[in-house]
């Protein structure tokens, strides 16, 4: 699109490359500080921070651990993953949309109340298994406290992102092809091994990846599951290691963080190969189920879907609800234990609950705010670049958020820990260095729909407001804005849900009085008040279901692929 | 070789009827073209014959084959039909000769008899340079050729065609016509064609059925088409040309130069039956106006290179579309003789 050159052209225009170049300056500086610290005292030789880092056998041992979690929950979320997209996407399986929703849950729930959910299922203390009379004898070994068992839930965690990739891949396949290879003289089965799966591998691999990415980055669940068995990962080795040692250690921190986001980005540069392989340009009537008949299989497969669902989803959310309950640990729930009593005391009495609900609450709201503000513009002014320069400028955005939670942490306290010039003032251990990180961590998540939604409009539109006499910042005020809202909207509540529920950078970042929803859990579950804890995880799941209603309802004004769990 | 006879077939997407008790039967190696406006149900009907969808009510033979009757429904791979795909469905993942060969790899052709069946299908299309291209290395037309070597490739009894031209710009359909009858006369394969595009139904087929909203409405050679449409609705989608409403005749009834001037004439209250007037069945002159003659003024003509197309009003105030060899003022008065006339339906 051709800008006139009139005076509130170029000063649109201005303004804009402005806070582009802000933004995306912004979202590079703190990984560019951390390489700063990292390499920057190489010069002192052997005694250079990351040479004492790579030196220590804590440290390989928890590259190992981080590497053998991830990659076995990936390969969980492989099977899981795949199994649901194919048969939901493929198949004429009844209420699509409900198996498709109750899938998704576990990607939306926050680690810490997964951990906690499943920890309320298993292990000698279980309230569930307790009621239900089949506890294991006190002082019998909790399964979850092991390696395994933190891969067996980062699979499960992950599972969803696998779905995603290979349904959207799925979704992309013309029906065409697969028919032309029926009319060729394929059956079902052999459609399925010589079409399907050769054209839908990128996704597959893509999600793979991504599955090894996110699970690399968890720190929720590692840290509940693995501290206690002194099973240290990366991020919770990180840590460990603030908590003990404060700020000293930062160094070494930023040269452990430089591992971790290595790590992580060669994941994601093969998640990009995987997914620019993937595509062949295909044309023909896509997005539409390929509607295999299941016939027979009907009724197994249903029964099959519905008993995994109920191992990872229902079950460990029954141990949550019945933890929440009852009086104490250790007591069965019946007609005569059952008490709401936690739920009043978390409501009522502990203050430190309504002080990390308000400040979750407040950072996640006004994260989302600024965010959406931000995003029109800045997608907006992404889309007139040139493609070569809108890549790049959407990998710096994207950065903060493809890698491990710890990493940002760790770079936002290195960039914030001195005063700040001026005011004089530091910031680490306030909400305001919070607030900061979840703008920097969640930029990406709001823009992307917003970026989508505008690439569909139709150029001619803003050309016919800008032929009938509207200038810049009216054409977007009212074509472009109206267009994009829902979008928009989606975007922010995105970012509302992820925030609100965010433990990774706060528990790095949190300060006595400065609590998050997500570190509340954490402490409580910690400090031994499981009760408390379930209680608490309990209404944050029911608000995670609320919110995601409420995007589903919205979900029909979208563009394709901005709710995740829906086309 | 077999008959393909479609009996009674309709199909329904909820209460919506998409093909409305359509019967048809298609003789041993014709070439079928079902035509009609989109939405008229057409592509519904061809994905019925290839098994994608199953029929609500009817039945669908090949020969004594039964493919489809409420509780049977026989499944596409085992009709033996091929068909081409409007945006030509190759798998990105195969390369062009392994596209074409596909459907032999799953009738177990090996070895030398697989290459030289390929070879000799990819050289009917004249694509043996790119057996080793990907699809997406080709251009639009290279694509329907490989999709209809794809096709030729393992003799099928009938070939489904959905609007195989409609991604190509107008020159390469030109070319694209003559590959198909090439294609036609050497597979000797029935052949069903679906398009919304009359002209080329009429280049193409040996019979048109016509569809609407779902229902056949005519079944019938182009010519007959042409010349004896049956009703109002088929003469305004077939070829150009004029309805009057006229004092004599009955539908399917063709009028001499005599009754129809004759019929014309009459006073407006009596012409109640509907009558198609061809341009070229039109005589335009432009000196005065006798009793023998109607009377039309010039309301505005195109120039089509080899002749004028007029548009001419008459005394009573209905349009009619006339040829003439130059051009004429507008809002001059001609004298008209029409030679020719066919009685329609009425819708």
């Amino acid at each position: 699109m051709v800008m006139p050159c009139t005076a509130a052209g170029r000063q649109h225009r201005w303004l804009l490359s402005l806070l582009t170049v802000t933004i995306v300056l912004l979202s590079l500086a703190p990984s560019a500080r951390l390489l700063v610290e990292a390499l920057g005292d190489l010069a002192q030789g052997a005694n250079a921070p990351l040479w004492r880092v790579l030196g220590a056998a804590s440290t390989w041992r928890a590259l190992w651990y981080s590497v053998y979690t991830a990659g076995l929950g990936m390969l969980l979320a492989l099977v899981l993953g795949s199994l649901f997209a194919f048969v939901i996407t493929l198949t004429d399986l009844r209420a699509k949309a409900a198996w498709v929703f109750c899938f998704m849950l576990p990607m939306m729930i926050p680690p810490q109340v997964t951990a906690l959910a499943w920890l309320q299922l298993f292990g000698p203390a279980s309230p569930l298994l307790k009621s239900l009379g089949f506890a294991p004898a006190l002082g019998s070994p909790q399964p979850l406290y092991s390696a395994e068992g933190i891969a067996l839930l980062l699979g499960i965690q992950a599972a969803p992102l696998v779905f995603l990739a290979l349904r959207t891949s799925l979704l992309s396949l013309p029906r065409e092809l697969v028919e032309a290879a029926r009319i060729s003289g394929a059956r079902q089965s052999q459609v399925w091994g010589h079409i399907i799966l050769p054209v839908t591998r990128g996704g597959l691999v893509a999600g793979a990846a991504m599955a090894f990415i996110s699970s690399l980055g968890n720190f929720g669940i590692p840290a509940m599951l693995g501290i206690p068995a002194g099973v240290y990962v990366l991020p919770t080795l990180i840590y460990q290691r603030m908590a003990s040692f404060g700020t000293g250690v930062l160094p070494e921190m930023a040269s452990l963080s430089l591992l971790i986001g290595v790590i992580a980005l060669i994941g994601v540069a093969l998640q990009q190969r995987a997914l620019s392989r993937s595509r062949f340009g295909l044309t023909g009537h896509s997005g539409r189920a390929h509607d295999f008949t299941l016939g027979r299989l009907q009724v197994p497969v249903t029964a099959l879907l519905a008993a995994v669902l109920l191992a990872i989803l229902v079950a460990p959310l029954a141990a949550l609800v019945v933890s929440s309950l009852v009086p104490a640990m250790g007591v069965p729930l019946n007609t005569t234990t059952a008490t709401l009593s936690a739920f009043e005391e978390v409501l009522s009495r502990q203050g430190a609950t309504w002080r990390a609900v308000n400040n979750s609450l407040w950072l996640a709201g006004g994260a989302s705010l600024v965010l959406m503000a931000a995003s029109l513009p800045l997608a907006y002014r992404l889309q007139r670049l040139p493609p070569r320069l809108q890549n790049l400028a959407l990998g710096a955005v994207e950065l903060p958020y493809a890698l491990p939670g710890v990493v940002l942490a760790i770079a936002c306290i290195l960039l914030f820990v001195r005063p700040l010039p001026l005011i004089d003032e530091a910031l680490y251990g306030t909400l305001t260095l919070i607030f900061i990180a979840y703008l920097a961590r969640f930029l990406v998540v709001c823009l992307k729909p917003v970026a989508a939604s505008l690439a569909q409009l139709d150029p001619s539109l803003e050309e016919a407001a800008q032929l009938a006499g509207a200038g810049p910042w009216r054409r977007m005020a009212t074509i472009v804005l109206p267009l994009v809202a829902p979008a928009l909207f989606a975007g922010g509540l995105l970012v509302f849900l992820l925030a609100v529920n965010e433990l990774t950078v706060s528990a790095l970042l949190w300060s006595a009085g400065n609590e998050t929803l997500g570190v509340l859990i954490f402490n409580l579950d910690e400090g031994g008040e499981s009760v408390l804890a379930s209680a608490v995880s309990v209404l944050v799941v029911a608000m995670v279901a609320a919110l995601m209603l409420a995007l589903s309802l919205l979900a029909p004004r979208l563009p394709r692929g901005v709710v995740p769990w829906q086309r | 070789m077999a008959a393909l006879s479609i009996e009674g077939v309709s199909k329904f997407f909820g209460e919506h009827a998409a093909v409305d008790g359509l019967s048809l039967t298609v003789e041993p190696g014709e070439f079928v073209a079902l035509l009609g406006p989109s939405g008229c149900g057409k592509t519904t009907m061809l994905r019925l014959l290839a098994g994608f969808e199953e029929a609500s009510r009817g039945e669908i033979r090949l020969g004594e084959t039964l493919l489809a009757s409420p509780g049977h429904h026989l499944p596409p791979e085992q009709r033996h039909m091929a068909m081409v795909f409007q945006s030509y469905a190759l798998w990105p993942h195969m390369s062009v000769a392994d596209n074409v060969g596909y459907p032999l790899k799953l009738r177990k052709v090996r070895g030398a008899a697989y290459h030289e069946r390929v070879q000799r299908a990819l050289s009917l299309v004249a694509l043996e340079a790119y057996a080793s291209r990907t699809p997406q290395e080709l251009s639009g037309g290279q694509r329907q050729r490989v999709a209809l070597a794809r096709c030729l490739v393992v003799d099928p009894e009938v070939v489904l065609l959905d609007e195989p031209l409609a991604n190509l710009d107008r020159h390469l359909r030109a070319a694209m016509e003559q590959s198909f009858r090439d294609f036609h006369r050497r597979a000797r394969a029935t052949m069903v064609y679906v398009t919304h595009d009359q002209s080329e139904a009429m280049a193409l087929a040996d019979r048109i059925a016509v569809m609407r909203d779902g229902r056949l409405v005519q079944w019938a050679t182009p010519e007959t088409l042409y010349r004896e449409p049956r009703n109002q609705w088929v003469a305004g989608f077939i070829g150009q040309g004029s309805e009057l409403q006229i004092a004599t005749g009955a539908p399917g009834q063709r009028l001499d130069e005599a009754a129809l001037m004759q019929g014309l004439n009459a006073p407006l209250t009596s012409r109640t039956q509907p009558v198609l007037v061809r341009p070229e069945h039109v005589r335009v002159s432009a000196e005065t106006p006798t009793a023998r003659h109607l009377t039309a003024r010039v309301e505005h003509q195109t120039f089509r290179g080899e002749r004028f197309e007029l548009h001419l009003r008459l005394a009573h105030g209905a349009a009619l579309m006339a040829y003439h060899p130059h051009a004429l003022d507008v809002g001059q008065t001609v004298a008209l003789t029409l030679s020719e006339g066919w009685c329609l339906e009425r819708d």
